[in-house]
């Protein structure tokens, strides 16, 4: 029984097999270059997305590359138990949920003025008993500007500032909105509705559709939004001369006592689109209260806890799912993208957020 | 010596031939899902996490599985340096896939996330919340990801050198078992 160790070796070719090695190994690299997007340069990747804020607001190490202007905030979220008839979240049944949160507006750079944009954005992050999460990044518009991700990158694409003037050239815009009909109706909102005076005393809306899933398994597509309880009045004069009102304003409403909002969630009838985050569901969807959103108190963005939040609207708890809208999976990639550079200019130089008394920034 | 002693065990063979694809797998899900703003983003996300959990739990019995079983002898022929590199790519394998979900759940846990596997199933942090420790972290995941490229690469070629050209019984011992 002592059978060769080996088979007889054949002649074999081997150049050829060296060469079909060679091939599986060049083929499996050649792959993982394509899925990475080194072959396709025209792909609409995180990179080109946020490299393109960067290059038009300028380097602002340390700072969001979108939203960069902001306050945290801190507060809780009172359940008054209507949400759990739509999800089953927890943050929906009666109780209270602790809030991390952050005002902000729109633009990369954390110096601009805050009349430079006519919009505000509220982000949160509701903290579940039991270690889930729910991060949502909403806006003081009902509707978002363009309904994908390539419409979004050719708007910052055609907002770039124009070298001459060191502002976005107007023409450039201008046949962007024309060949985007889509941006109107937000254009047309904005319009109707002046930026208030506070950011207490606007609503902030989710942008996106979500899923909705209850205890039993359905599944609604649903928006929210949070109404404050502070009435609206238009921005005045006085502020619209003023480039940093919004903050002294908040932290003034703050030491007089917390600030409220009312969670409103809105949930579409079926011919509602979910994908189209420029287009308004009907007023007359059923509304639910879902409970009082209480901001307490406010810290400088330097050193509050949202300073290293990444608002991730994915970032979903169990009973909430992202809808089909495109824009929530570009938010997702490229947020983290602009988390990922950000920390990374916070971990090579500790002093970015505190500046040297000499008073400029290390 | 016996012929079963020529061949890796039919536990330690399943286990490598159920790891491969899915770790080539998760480099490729990986890579692309930083590298794209479509909703394969979300998909491969949400694949990516409890997949790397996966493979954690795997590579943990792989690497008790081997410790008591040890390995088919390399070929007597085959020259001593080469038998050092072959001996040193293993330890660098099991080394990356241990090191690469460890780290995975560690810079989630460092940036404040949610380690979500399944619905409400989550996993709880094992560092503290630290974004200097996160971009790190994250510079780190991605590095020994084409570490573990290059590794996994060299690897299968040298795996098809032997089973193609030197036809030693290296590559018979993991792709069957005696007959």
């Amino acid at each position: 029984m002592t059978k060769p160790r080996f088979p007889q070796r054949e002649s074999i070719c081997v150049p050829c097999r060296l060469a079909a090695i060679g091939a599986v190994v060049l083929g499996l690299a050649g792959g993982l270059a394509y899925v990475a997007g080194w072959l396709t340069p025209a792909r609409l990747t995180p990179p080109r997305i946020i490299d393109t804020f960067e290059a038009n607001a300028g380097p602002h190490p340390g700072y969001r590359r979108n939203h960069a202007k902001g306050i945290c905030v801190a507060g809780y979220f009172d359940s008054n138990g209507n949400g759990a008839m739509l999800s089953s979240a927890k943050v929906f049944a009666p109780g209270r949920t602790p809030v991390i949160g952050r005002f902000a507006i729109p633009g990369s750079n954390p110096s601009a003025p805050d009349t430079s944009v006519p919009i505000r954005s509220m982000a949160l992050m509701f903290q579940l008993r039991d270690g889930e999460q729910w991060r949502t990044g909403m806006n003081s518009t009902p509707l978002f500007a363009v309904r994908t991700p390539g419409q979004f990158y050719q708007q910052l694409v055609a907002a770039a500032p124009d070298p001459a003037t060191g502002k976005p050239n107007p023409a450039k815009l201008k046949a962007f909105y024309a060949a985007n009909p889509e941006t109107k109706p937000l254009q047309d909102w904005v319009k109707g509705h002046p930026p208030s005076s506070s950011l207490a005393n606007a609503a902030y809306y989710s942008i996106n559709a979500f899923r909705f899933i209850d205890g039993v398994g359905n599944n609604r597509a649903v928006r929210w939004a949070v109404a404050p309880e502070t009435p609206y009045a238009p921005i005045t004069d006085a502020e619209k001369n003023d480039k940093n009102f919004l903050q002294a304003d908040l932290t003034k409403r703050l030491q007089a006592g917390p600030l409220r909002w009312h969670l409103i969630l809105t949930v579409a009838a079926p011919s509602d689109p979910t994908d189209d985050a420029t287009m308004q569901w009907p007023d007359d969807r059923q509304h639910i209260d879902a409970g009082t959103l209480v901001i307490n108190r406010d810290t400088s963005q330097d050193d509050g806890a949202c300073r290293d939040v990444n608002f991730d609207p994915t970032i979903l708890p169990s009973g909430i799912k992202p809808s089909n809208d495109p824009l929530l999976a570009a938010r997702s990639a490229a947020y983290a993208l602009s988390f990922k550079r950000r920390t990374r200019e916070e971990a090579l130089h500790p002093d970015i957020h505190h500046p040297q008394p000499n008073g400029a920034p290390s | 010596m016996t012929r079963s002693h020529e061949h890796f065990s039919f536990l330690a063979r399943l286990l490598h031939w159920t790891m491969a694809p899915l770790i080539l797998a998760m480099l490729f899900i990986g890579v692309g899902m930083v590298a794209t703003v479509s909703q394969a983003h979300s998909t491969l996300i949400a694949i990516h996490k409890p997949l790397g959990i996966a493979l954690l739990a795997l590579v943990v019995l792989r690497a008790c599985v081997r410790f008591r079983r040890g390995t088919p002898p390399l070929p007597d022929d085959m020259p001593a340096p080469q038998q050092v590199v072959a001996k040193l790519s293993h330890l660098a394998l099991y080394a990356l896939m241990t090191a690469m979900p460890l780290i995975g759940w560690a810079m989630l846990s460092a940036a404040g996330y949610p380690v979500t596997l399944f619905g409400a199933l989550h996993l709880p942090p094992i560092l503290p919340q630290d974004v200097r420790l996160y971009a790190l972290l994250r510079a780190l995941h991605t590095w020994l990801a084409f570490a573990l490229f290059v590794t996994v690469l060299m690897h299968l070629a040298a795996a098809l050198v032997h089973g193609l050209i030197r036809r030693d019984g290296v590559f018979s011992s993991m792709a069957r078992g005696p007959r």
